[in-house]
């Protein structure tokens, strides 16, 4: 099993050589989109958010942002933001790094002056991102993220628990993996609660479920049909224990070694890591890529579509109905698991084989289709 | 077709020759309420299902159509409305449930919310 990936200047280890035009705000969108129509092999990631945000919300702004340029799967960013202060703050954060990095403003310059400067040197970076060659690297390097999607019944008897045994292969092998989805532990949180490895673990675990229950449970709504979604719900899921526990299925057996805050980067070495979430797919992948995932792997029973700019991801499907009618969305399927014909340990081989492939330059049907959902956690109002 | 597909076909078509139960749903444990339909499942049918732990079987006879994926009971509640799957309470039977019968959000409620 060979594996191929880029190692970056500061020895984190990408699969993809993306060159990326950042806006930090909003109405910089348009600006770096431009960039991107100009410069070929540069991608613009358009988001909706970065004005008047301030607290905790303002410092996750600031983490994503900066956690997705000094991604490993990046190879160089071009930051652009209306002025420059918080321009120059995600800039400074990102060449840390050690990757190539330069920023723009808009105000005294107007879009067109920026498209153009910005545009001279995003073709400079793409021409050295494309002298860079993928070298040998082991498992050891990988960051991996995992998050199912249109959970059904079918994701917790076959697709999860086929990730469960690639994610137990990768932690041996001394990789890191992210798993998270705060509230859709519901029922379950316990078997994770008992995974931590150390009681103040435990603790702040368990101090972040609750603080995330507790403001769902404070808006008094019913949630069926948003969690456990519609398309979980014609899938078979009734309760938000029963999504869960099929949920908790793709986190394997080992324990958890650290407790991370949304986009955060671990700090204990490789293992496994549980980050405080939202469920909906596009917000925790783009966080989960922001921590340094650089491949993802994504169960789905009913047929979640979603992709990622930054980390390929990957779908596993156990549901026959999904695979029949939605095959141009699953990478792997895993639906000799329902008719019996395949064992999880031949899923698990067939999913590592998957991974590796992808790993090595295989576009996932997801990078194929176009998907690139890039979506910020806003967790409060602008001022 | 995608070629994973093909190849995902071509791999498991040894498997086949062997002796593999005719099961039209999969129970997670022994002393789960509930097991998941593999096979969409007829009202009156009698269907085999499989132990995942065990690989012991069991048949039922249906108490209502059931589509792919979703729960028929194994086992009746009783007194204790609690419902186990994964040997874990997924929420409670807001009716008493007897063995066959499709088991959705019509008669089983989150215990949590």
């Amino acid at each position: 099993m060979e594996l191929f990936g880029y190692r970056r200047p500061n020895g984190t280890v990408g699969v993809r050589n993306h060159v990326v035009i950042l806006p930090v705000d909003d109405i910089s969108n348009a600006a770096c989109e431009g960039v991107a129509r100009n410069v070929v092999g540069t991608m613009a990631l358009p988001h909706a958010y970065g004005r008047l945000q301030y607290g905790p919300d303002l410092e996750l702004h600031f983490r994503t942002m900066i956690g997705t340029g000094s991604n490993p799967n990046v190879a160089a960013v071009i930051v652009i933001g209306i002025e420059e202060n918080w321009t120059k703050k995600i800039a400074d954060g990102i060449a840390e790094t050690g990757k190539p990095v330069a920023w723009f403003s808009i105000e005294g310059n107007g879009d067109f002056e920026t498209i153009k400067v910005a545009s001279k040197k995003a073709k400079e970076f793409v021409h050295d991102a494309s002298e860079l060659r993928a070298e040998p690297i082991e498992l050891s390097d990988l960051t991996v993220s995992i998050k199912c999607g249109e959970s059904d019944t079918t994701t917790g008897l076959a697709s999860c628990p086929t990730v469960g045994v690639v994610v137990d292969r990768l932690v041996d092998e001394g990789a890191t993996v992210f798993f998270g989805e705060t509230s859709e532990l519901t029922g379950g949180e316990h078997l994770i609660a008992e995974r931590m490895a150390t009681p103040e673990l435990k603790d702040a675990f368990q101090a972040m479920y609750d603080d995330y229950v507790g403001e769902i449970e404070s808006k008094d709504a019913d949630l069926l049909g948003s969690q456990p979604t519609q398309g979980n719900i014609a899938g078979g899921l009734t309760t938000i224990e029963e999504k869960a526990l099929g949920n908790i299925e793709k986190t394997g057996s080992k324990e958890v070694i650290g407790v991370l805050e949304p986009a955060e980067a671990p700090a204990n070495g490789p293992g496994l890591y549980f980050m405080d979430s939202s469920s909906a797919a596009a917000e925790f992948i783009t966080l989960m890529a922001a921590g340094g995932a650089v491949v993802h792997l994504f169960p789905t029973g009913q047929g979640n579509i979603i992709g990622n700019p930054i980390e390929p991801v990957i779908k596993v499907s156990g549901n026959p109905n999904t695979v029949a009618t939605m095959s141009e969305h699953i990478d792997t399927d895993v639906t000799g698991l329902l008719s019996r014909e395949q064992n999880l340990a031949e899923a698990g081989e067939d999913l590592l084989e998957m991974l590796v492939r992808t790993v090595n330059g295989r576009l996932t049907a997801a990078e194929v289709l176009g998907h690139r959902e890039f979506v910020m956690t806003k967790l409060y109002r602008s001022a | 077709m995608v070629s994973s597909l093909t190849s995902h076909h071509e791999v498991t078509a040894a498997h086949s020759k062997e002796a593999i139960p005719i099961h039209k749903f999969l129970i997670h444990q022994k002393g789960d309420h509930v097991g998941v339909a593999t096979e969409p499942i007829a009202s009156d049918e009698t269907v085999t299902g499989v132990y995942m732990d065990d690989e012991s079987t069991i048949e039922v006879k249906a108490g209502g159509d059931i589509p792919l994926g979703h729960k028929i009971a194994v086992l009746e509640t009783g007194d204790d409305p609690t419902v186990l799957k994964y040997g874990i309470k997924i929420g409670n039977a807001t009716e008493p449930l007897s063995v066959g019968d499709y088991v959705h959000t019509h008669n089983l409620k989150s215990a949590r919310w």
